[in-house]
Formats: structure tokens, C-alpha cells, sequence
């Protein structure tokens, strides 16, 4: 990271050790560039939002900073160490952990050994075949804190694939918890749900954001609002405007390009 | 012994006291009257049809538990799962006829080089999975047929390796016939079969569920989902050496046959029309068709083919969990327990990268 790049990003940086860092992100498609040029920095227990139009990029940045695409150019680092090119199980291992868009769990599973599947892939032990999966009930009693904490205990042991909609997106965040990430990403936690729903998914963020850096993407302005400490807007693959919610908000190119969208939406 | 869901049935009757006793008792009573019956099966069948054709059908068992547990579980169809099985049919003989050893040791060498050999291979299938994998497997086997009806100063050729023994340290009834072959391969056969209900029901059976249904967010949960792909395909053609040895043996030679690919499709019909992700399924495949063809073979009907194709038709497009699938989900509704749902979608391959 050179004394430039610091200075450019330095701008709207938010203070404190950096945990996740992106410098000259860019990701082309078979010649459409989808990133271009990303710098991105978040602060150590920081919330983040990444706002944008359909299309601007949020998700392939989500992609790319979790190893399931491969930059073009740029690089990535997570509390300083460089991440960039690593496979997505390697950085899971490295402490950052993610949720999809499109609700993405194992149907046949239950919440409880969804979860006790998330601890062993981190703990080790995975390629045991020779023993009992009786083993597994060592991570139970963690699990079951999980499936209390995003509100499933009464359905632990009903398969993935039979839940409501908004408890699926409870479990994905459980998943996500279950591997005690320094870093979380969410991709878009209230996606297509209800009032209600969006409300306690906002009050579950805050909680078990607490202590940790937490990247998410929304459409909805009222969730952004009400967690995000900085919000970075992105606007067909590049950034367009960066800082604190109320100063992104009254920005007239955010106004302008994405707001505007919204409105008529 | 049947699909990972009786781990959640074990548990829900731990945790949850009103949905526990009758249906945890009922279903573990089923499974172990389930694993009695079919040792009583294993045990008299030589004795209801002709020994060597119990044989086959032990071995043609093995098999396809091998080909289910990649099949069933990981979600991959291999196409060429009879290099594994016909390389160590190979092996095993090679061993037997020039090296004079036992034949429970030509087998075990039988299978190791199977293992060997699928190492790579599964380094190289399993980046891809669908109908790719079922194509990479299938071209390696293709390269297998070829060294073996190539090299024939070794294998014979198209004459096939002749003139196997069955050593069993002296046991003259053993090597003679078939019938106490039969018993002296068995516990093979059946540990084999254990060995794979042992990986079904570990925590690595448990990681292999969840990558094959969502490989993308098994890598998001830190499991790096080749790895585990490698290890069951090695597994996997381990188990299915085991079985092409004792067959190759039981029968006093080698036929290129085994490493035809006719023999990859037929595992594979075997267990999709006994019902994949089930174990017992691939079992009840084998005994049908095992015996379908010889009762067509010693007919003299010479269209054995258009018959098990035409069975194989009917049974997918009638029960498209296969036999036993069905019938496991018949019997979950009876008493209102959840279907083992496992192998639905279980061939589809959508991998994360």
C-alpha cells in the first residue's frame, strides 16, 4: 500500500486499525468491467453499508472479497494480510465470513446441524470418516446458543428446506456467526422481507455486530440508516460517493444517480 | 442403515420429549430388524440359487455401494467406475496367478492399486461435476481399456487373464468350489459394505451431503469441497476394487469385460434402479438385475439389454427415487416421519467458483 493510495482513501477513512481493505479492486467479464478500481476501508467494529443501483457492482465486490471470483487487478487484505487470489475456504479460515443474497443452506439439513457444520469447518476434523457423526454432538451445545440467538430453538430440528422464509434468513445469519468471523459480510440480510421481518433482522445486526466489522449491502435505505456508520455508493462498478449515511444521503451525484432511481422504483 | 437423516431423527427424539419415544424406537428397531434380515439374506443365499450366481450378486452388491456412496452422497456420477473395478479385478488376478497368493491378499492388492489409481483420476474429474465429471471419468476408463487389450503379454488381450486360482491358505473346499467361496468371501463383501455405511455416518458423511447439495456454501463455511470430493472418490473405487477382485477370482479369470465401459453403465443402472442415496438401494439393485440376467442368459433369450433397459425405464419413470427410495418414503409417511429426501437432486451439479 503505497503513501498515494493511503491519501485517496484517506478522504472519508474512518478511523481506527483497518480490518478489511481493498485497494484498485477490478473485475472484468469478458471485456465489461463489472469493478472498476474499488478502494474500499473499513474500520475494526465498524458497520458498512454498500449501496448502489441494481447492477453497480455490490454483489461481484461481495464476490471478490470472498474468494468466489477472482480479481482482474487490486488486492485485498484483512487485518494486513493479504488475502487476495485465496480460495473461499481459506478465507473463511481467515476470519471472514459471509451470507448470500439468494438464501443458500443445505435443505436437507436442520438448523441445529447446519450449524454444527459451521463449527467443525472451523474447528478441523471434517475429513474423519472413520468415526461416528455422534463426534459432532461435542459443538451441540454451541450450536444450540446459535439457534437461541437468531430465534430458531423451536424449529432446531426441523430440515432447512421446510422454513419460512424469514427464518431461513435468521439461520443464514446464524451460519454466518457460527464461524466467529472478525469480519462479516451480509448480502442483503432483509432481502424481500416483510416490516416486521426487516425490523427484528435490524435489531439481530446490531446485536451480534457488536465487537465486529460488519460489511452489508441493502436496498433499503431505512436498514442503512439505521446501522450503517458509513455507507460506500457504488455506482455501475465504481465508487461514487463514500462517508456517514446523512452525508451520502445529501449528496446531489447520489441524489442524482441512485436516489433518483429509487424514487420512481 | 439408511440416508444421514437418521443422525436428525436420533437428535430430534434426544431434544424434543414430545415428538421422541414411539417414532425413535420404531425406527431403530426397523433398522436393526432391516440389518438382521439382510445378513439372514446373505447368509442362506447360496443356498436358494445357484452359488456362483450368489457370487455375483454379492459382488455386483459391493459395487454399486461403492458407486452410491459417490453418487448418492457426493452427487457425482462416475461413468468410469470400472476401471477400478476391472483394474483390480486385474491386479487381483495377476497377483493370484503369478504370485500364488491367497486370494482375500490378491484382493486387498487388488484394491490398493485401485485407490492408486484413482487418485489422480479423482484429482483430475472432480474440478468439474454433471455430466463432466461423468465424461472425464469415463475417458480415463476408456485409457484404462486401452493399456489393458493393448498389453496383452500381461493381460491376455481379448482372451482375458486365464487360469485365476482361488488360494485360501489350503482350504480345498474354499478353492474348489463355490459354494465355500462364497462364505470366505463374504466377510469382505460385508465389511465393505460397513466401511461405507461408516462414511455415510461420520462427520466427513456429514460435510459430503452438504457439498453436494450446496457446494458453494460448504467453501463459505470453510471446507475446501475438492478435498472431500478426492477423498470419497478414492474411497469409493477402494470398495469397488474390492468387489471387481472377488468377482474376477470367484470366476477363475479376468474378461476385458471388466474394464468396459458396459460395465460403468451397468453399476450405474444398477443403483439408480435400486435408489441412490440409500445403500440399501444399490444392494437391491444388484439382486435384481444379477438375477434378471442370468434367468435371461440360461433362457437363452439373447436380447438381455432391451430387457434390463426396458426395466430400467419403467422403474425410473415410475419411482424416480428408484425401488428402495420409494419404498423408504412409503413407509416414512405411514408413520409420519420425514422422507429421507437426501438424494433428490442429488446428480445436478452447481458448484460455487
Amino acid at each position: 500500500m503505497t503513501h498515494a493510495d493511503l491519501e485517496t482513501a484517506a478522504e472519508d477513512a474512518p478511523r481506527g486499525t483497518v480490518a478489511l481493505s481493498a485497494r484498485g479492486l477490478t473485475k472484468d467479464f469478458r471485456g465489461f468491467r463489472a469493478v472498476k478500481e474499488v478502494d474500499l476501508d473499513v474500520a475494526e467494529g465498524e458497520v458498512h453499508a454498500l449501496v448502489g443501483p441494481n447492477g453497480a457492482g455490490k454483489t461481484t465486490l461481495f464476490n471478490l472479497l470472498t474468494g468466489f471470483i477472482k480479481p482482474t487487478a487490486g488486492t485485498i487484505t484483512v487485518h494486513g494480510t493479504d488475502i487476495t487470489g485465496k480460495l473461499p475456504e481459506q478465507i473463511a479460515h481467515e476470519g471472514v465470513a459471509r451470507s448470500f443474497q439468494i438464501t443458500s443452506l443445505f435443505d436437507n439439513l436442520t438448523p441445529r446441524e447446519h450449524l454444527e457444520l459451521a463449527l467443525q469447518g472451523m474447528a478441523g476434523g471434517g475429513m474423519r470418516f472413520w468415526r461416528s457423526d455422534r463426534t459432532l454432538l461435542r459443538y451441540r451445545g454451541r450450536a444450540d446458543e446459535l439457534v437461541e440467538q437468531v430465534g430458531l430453538t423451536a424449529l432446531a430440528d426441523r430440515p432447512a428446506g421446510e422454513l419460512a422464509y424469514g427464518q431461513k434468513r435468521a439461520l443464514e445469519m446464524a451460519l454466518v456467526l457460527a464461524l466467529d468471523p472478525k469480519v462479516m459480510l451480509l448480502d442483503e440480510p432483509t432481502a424481500g422481507m416483510g416490516r416486521e421481518d426487516v425490523e427484528r433482522t435490524i435489531e439481530l445486526v446490531r446485536r451480534i455486530a457488536a465487537g465486529r466489522t460488519v460489511v452489508f449491502v441493502d436496498h433499503n435505505m431505512h436498514v442503512v440508516g439505521s446501522l450503517a456508520h458509513h455507507v460506500t455508493v457504488l455506482m455501475a462498478g465504481e465508487v461514487l460517493a463514500r462517508g456517514t449515511y446523512e452525508r451520502v444521503r445529501t449528496d446531489p451525484r447520489v441524489i442524482s444517480a441512485y436516489l433518483g432511481e429509487e424514487s420512481h422504483a | 442403515m439408511s440416508a444421514p437423516t437418521q443422525t436428525t431423527a436420533r437428535g430430534a427424539a434426544a431434544s424434543s420429549p414430545d415428538a421422541a419415544p414411539r417414532g425413535f424406537l420404531g425406527r431403530s428397531t426397523r433398522r436393526w430388524l432391516l440389518l438382521a434380515a439382510g445378513l439372514v439374506l446373505a447368509l442362506v443365499l447360496p443356498w436358494v440359487i445357484y452359488p456362483p450366481v450368489a457370487m455375483d450378486i454379492a459382488a455386483w452388491a459391493l459395487f454399486a455401494v461403492a458407486l452410491d456412496l459417490l453418487l448418492g452422497y457426493a452427487g457425482l456420477l462416475s461413468f468410469g467406475h470400472a476401471a477400478f473395478w476391472g483394474g483390480s479385478a486385474y491386479v487381483a488376478g495377476l497377483t493370484a496367478v503369478h504370485w500364488g497368493l491367497p486370494f482375500p491378499l490378491a484382493v486387498l492388492v487388488g484394491a490398493v492399486f485401485a485407490m492408486a489409481l484413482a487418485w489422480p483420476i479423482g484429482m483430475l474429474s472432480v474440478r468439474r461435476s454433471g455430466i463432466y465429471f461423468a465424461m472425464v471419468t469415463l475417458a480415463f476408463a476408456q485409457m484404462l481399456f486401452f493399456v489393458v487389450n493393448q498389453w496383452r503379454g500381461l493381460t491376455g488381450g481379448e482372451n482375458g487373464l486365464q487360469g485365476v486360482p482361488a488360494g485360501f491358505f489350503g482350504v480345498e473346499a474354499v478353492e474348489r468350489e463355490a459354494f465355500w467361496f462364497y462364505y470366505a468371501a463374504l466377510p469382505m463383501i460385508i465389511g465393505g459394505m460397513w466401511l461405507a455405511w461408516r462414511v455415510v455416518h461420520s462427520p466427513f458423511g456429514r460435510v459430503l451431503v452438504a457439498t453436494r447439495d450446496n457446494p458453494a456454501r460448504a467453501r463459505a463455511l470453510g471446507y475446501d469441497v475438492d478435498r472431500y470430493r478426492v477423498m470419497v472418490f478414492v474411497i469409493s473405487a477402494g470398495l469397488a476394487g474390492v468387489a471387481g477382485g472377488l468377482f474376477a477370482i470367484s470366476h477363475g479369470f479376468v474378461s476385458l469385460q471388466e474394464v468396459a465401459w458396459q460395465t460403468s453403465g451397468k453399476v450405474v443402472l444398477i443403483t439408480v434402479l435400486g435408489g441412490i442415496g440409500t445403500l440399501w438401494g444399490a444392494i437391491v439393485g444388484a439382486v435384481v438385475i444379477v438375477i434378471l440376467e442370468d434367468q435371461l442368459a440360461s433362457s437363452g433369450f439373447d436380447g438381455i439389454g432391451i430387457i434390463t433397459g426396458s426395466v430400467f425405464i419403467i422403474v425410473v419413470l415410475l419411482f424416480r427415487r428408484g425401488v428402495w427410495g420409494t419404498v423408504a418414503d412409503a413407509v416414512a409417511r405411514r408413520t409420519g416421519r420425514r422422507p429421507a429426501d437426501e438424494a433428490v437432486g442429488a446428480a445436478d451439479g452447481e458448484d460455487g467458483r
